[in-house]
């Protein structure tokens, strides 16, 4: 039963989640000017990266985690390359 | 898809709670990113889910991981370091970057009588509005 219960709030947790990642998806794909999409990418990748860890503890393996600590190294370096552009207008000078 | 690992019950509950509090945490912070009116309001909204949401889910999993293992597991601290370091420069980064497009338009539309005092620092910035201005 309690079993049963820890399933049911992981699972909840997950649709919170992706809940989470709608709004940031939205964001992105209606922002009105490219700062606010940047900003909608960021937490998209933030909200995707807790996902997977929330799919790590519900199936006990440690593969997740690395998943994730690769998506924020990747989406902190694309941020940043996306807002180097916006003031700049080249990502290397 | 419902499964969970097997964990002994006190350890389930706080692990359950801390992954419902920061899932929601999240969920607000996201809600705000789409409800809030101006940019630099919206900036602040994510905070929420990169600062105490991605804390909460991530001990939940050091604990449920610690717990299962029967050994402490911390390697999830690197990506909370790693979070609390890079959100503060995005914001800023990204902040600055509207900044900037804000008074550039605005420069564009209104023609301001001292173009000194749109660009602060104009020896850096004057390659892409120079050639706007002509």
């Amino acid at each position: 039963m309690s079993a049963l219960l820890f399933a049911l709030v992981i699972t909840s947790a997950q649709i919170l989640l992706g809940l989470a990642m709608l709004c940031g998806a939205y964001r992105m794909l209606r922002g009105p000017r490219a700062q606010d999409r940047a900003l909608g990418l960021d937490s998209l990748y933030v909200s995707g990266m807790l996902l997977l860890i929330t799919y790590g503890v519900q199936t006990g393996r440690t593969l997740y985690f690395e998943a994730a600590l690769v998506i924020a190294l990747l989406g902190f370096t694309g941020t940043v390359a996306i807002g180097k552009f916006l003031m700049r207008g080249e990502v290397i000078e | 898809m419902i499964q969970a690992p097997n964990l002994p019950g006190w350890a389930a509950l706080i692990v359950g709670i801390l992954l419902l509090s920061g899932a929601s945490l999240t969920l607000l912070g996201t809600i705000g990113l789409v409800s809030l009116k101006s940019f630099y309001e919206r900036a602040h909204a994510p905070g929420l889910g990169t600062s105490m949401g991605s804390i909460l889910v991530l001990s939940a999993s050091m604990i449920c991981f610690s717990v299962l293992q029967t050994r402490p597991v911390v390697h999830e601290i690197l990506i909370f370091i790693f979070i609390t370091i890079t959100t503060p420069v995005t914001l800023m980064l990204l902040s600055r970057a509207s900044v900037y497009r804000d008074r550039a338009e605005a420069s564009v539309d209104q023609a301001p009588p001292d173009l000194a005092r749109v660009q602060p620092n104009a020896p850096n910035n004057n390659d892409c509005k120079g050639q706007k201005k002509e």
